[in-house]
């Protein structure tokens, strides 16, 4: 364990960028904390911090200088890994007319794709870790790889930001995924403000993490440093505005497909899909054919899909989920229970984005605690006051 | 497929603004594209000359307001193989249809010097209540990068990529920060459909429901949510009541909190 000091802090982000990463990390724009290109510290959310509830978020300033003293914002790792919009391919007729009835084509090459630089990912919360790790097993751990997540994911470099912020609507703690993370990364730092001036407990998780510490300006750490980061995670765990009881939650949920809960919760949900964009192991996707007008090209896209809409459960005659209700069941059976059985892990992390960003403010730790307890249904009033 | 001679396009115009005829105009490079695969048979905005029906592809845009167009409209329908209605006005009745809410007899000596004049139905109705339509672009006014595919998709017998789903999911696709849960501005985005790129919440505003309901839109649990947060029911009302007032969705709800 190093530690590096606030100052001292830019000399990871130069090692990052003489290496020619694209370093990407939470920073401010319009009036939340969200993830983007950064060239140094400086960009870093300095002495921000922000309140989170169901359907409410906040930024604010904090009143020391932390540079991670705030929790997961509205932008998840999965949309650098796997953008939102992809091309997946684009042909061009050869031949003269649509009329000359010569059939024939040749494949363009998907713009880019070889010459994106490769990525450092600064700051990633370990709940964020955990669904990076979640969507490997989606990508690359099944039969078949999904080839552009594992050209992103194997070239990004992971420095995690150890949790000693979480906000309101946060549950790792409940999910097993943080607030702290063991490894799975390359460099891992803990922000620790108790000790006197701002300073950075840093660790190596591989061989890429340790080579570039190498370059960073940092000196042991303490034994009292590394007890006050100590103290900051725990006291983390304990701070988060949510939690989930596991005992059984998978089982629970799949005995309860026809729980009268489920009914109460689409009269409140949108279906607008907010949940699932945000959510960071959401992975659904559609492809669209498209044309151009005079029909010379022809291109493939992927988007980002989700459950929440009529199309995605479409089939011949008709879609599988036209009811809210089905949809929202989906979506919590999915995160909660059928996941397990799929990967041996929950689809969540408890990272809080989907109760966040719900416009509604319905809540994932509410919708399966009133289907694991009964009782609950009577006392939790159906609409919860936002500003509670 | 190999195709003989050019379709003929025509473009209609009822109780509109012309702003959708003009997102064809805007089209700029595409639109020598459009030329190039089509005949222009008739499109009065552009062009003075006029090729007689029958008409392959016929975009109306506008309401249906007056006895004259009611009759109008089924000669368009008669001439036409398809009929693509384009905008607000021609799916939902466009601004003018805040006339359906009140009586528009009261307002009309406010306006015309003399009332005789003017024969005007009572309701701005949308175009499929009174014809067959095939499809529908929605917008006020229509996204042109729309037009263009549905017009590609049209010329190529494929089908036309026009999600109907919520704002929300372009919005958050673009990376915008929500406004509604992030500065407490009322946004229409999760009942409305997508279409516009989530232009508003991309220039930090509400969405204003341009493009229509989405599909199964939850008109009350949106409402509610507003009532709950201090809105007064005017202004719920008003939110409602935009150009997309007469879509079911939306003036159902806008009449359940006018009383
Ligand atoms: S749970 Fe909330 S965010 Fe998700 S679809 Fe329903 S209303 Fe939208
Ligand atoms: S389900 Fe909600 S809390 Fe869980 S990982 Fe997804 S967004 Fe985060
Ligand atoms: S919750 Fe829905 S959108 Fe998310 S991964 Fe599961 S099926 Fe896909
Ligand atoms: S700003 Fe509006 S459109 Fe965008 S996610 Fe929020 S509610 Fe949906």
């Amino acid at each position: 364990m190093v530690t590096i000091q606030r100052n001292d802090l830019q000399t990871l982000f130069d090692a990052l960028e003489r290496r020619g990463y694209r370093i990407i990390s939470p920073t401010v724009r319009d009036e939340a904390i969200i993830l983007d290109t950064v060239h140094s510290a400086d960009d870093l959310p300095k002495g921000r911090g922000e309140e989170q509830s169901a359907a409410r978020y906040r930024l604010n300033r904090r009143e020391d200088d932390a540079l991670f003293g705030y929790a997961v914002g509205p932008h998840a790792w999965k949309q650098f890994l796997y953008p939102p919009v992809q091309t997946l391919l684009q042909a061009r007729r050869e031949g003269t007319s649509r009329s000359s009835g010569e059939p024939g084509f040749a494949l363009l090459n998907p713009e880019g794709a070889d010459e994106e630089p490769a990525m450092a990912f600064v700051g990633v919360r370990p709940c964020d870790l955990a669904a990076i790790r979640r969507l490997d097993a989606v990508f690359l751990q099944g039969p078949f790889q999904e080839p552009g997540y594992a050209r992103r994911r194997s070239r990004a470099l992971v420095v995690v930001a150890q949790c000693t912020a979480p906000s309101g609507t946060c549950f790792c703690a409940s999910m097993n995924t943080g607030p702290s993370a063991p490894d799975g990364f390359d460099i891992a730092l803990t922000e620790v403000l108790s000790t006197g001036p701002t300073v950075y407990l840093a660790e190596s998780g591989s061989e890429r993490g340790a080579e570039i510490l190498r370059d960073v300006t940092c000196r042991p750490s303490t034994s009292e440093e590394i007890s006050a980061a100590a103290r900051a995670i725990e006291s983390a765990a304990g701070r988060m505005g949510r939690h989930v009881d596991l005992d059984g939650l998978s089982e629970t949920l799949r005995r309860s497909i026809e729980h009268v809960r489920w009914q109460q919760t689409a009269q409140r949900c949108l279906s607008c899909a907010n949940c699932t964009m945000v959510c960071p192991t959401c992975f659904c996707s559609t492809v669209e054919d498209t044309t151009d007008l005079t029909a010379t090209i022809a291109e493939r896209r992927r988007r980002w899909d989700s459950c929440f809409t009529l199309d995605y459960s479409y089939i011949h005659g008709g879609s599988v989920r036209p009811s809210g209700m089905s949809r929202y069941r989906q979506w919590i059976m999915h995160k909660m229970s059928t996941w397990v059985d799929q990967y041996g892990t929950y689809g969540c992390t408890g990272c809080g984005r989907c109760i966040t960003w719900c416009p509604v403010g319905i809540d994932i730790t509410q919708e399966v605690a009133a289907v694991q307890h009964p009782s609950i249904e009577s006392v939790t009033p159906p609409r919860e006051n936002v500003h509670g | 497929m190999p195709r003989q001679r050019k379709p003929k396009l025509a473009v209609w115009k009822f109780a509109s603004c012309d702003g959708c005829q003009l997102s064809l105009l805007d089209c700029e490079e595409e639109l020598l594209a459009v030329v190039g695969e089509v005949e222009i048979a008739y499109f009065l905005e552009a062009s003075r000359a006029v090729i007689k029906g029958p008409y392959d592809i016929s975009l109306v845009e506008g309401s249906i307001t007056t006895p004259h167009d009611e009759e109008r409209i089924h000669q368009v329908r008669r001439m036409s193989k398809t009929v693509v209605t384009i905008g607000a006005c021609a799916t939902a009745g466009g601004i003018q249809a805040l006339r359906n809410f009140t009586n528009v007899r009261d307002y009309i000596p406010l306006v015309y010097a003399t009332p005789a004049f003017i024969h005007t139905l009572n309701k701005s109705t949308p175009i499929a209540d009174h014809i067959f339509v095939d499809l529908e672009l929605r917008g006020c006014p229509i996204n042109k990068h729309q037009l263009v595919e549905l017009l590609s998709a049209i010329l190529n017998g494929r089908k036309p990529n026009l999600p109907q789903h919520s704002v929300c999911i372009e919005c958050k696709q673009r990376g915008n920060v929500c406004v509604m849960v992030s500065q407490g501005l009322p946004c229409l985005g999760p009942v409305t459909q997508t279409g516009c790129d989530a232009l508003c919440p991309e220039f930090l505003r509400g969405c204003f429901g341009c493009f229509g309901p989405k599909e199964m839109p939850n008109m009350a649990s949106l409402a509610s949510h507003w009532l709950k947060e201090g809105m007064a029911k005017p202004e719920l009302v008003r939110r409602f009541r935009g150009f997309n007032a007469y879509a079911e969705p939306f003036r159902k709800e806008s009449e359940a909190h006018e009383k």
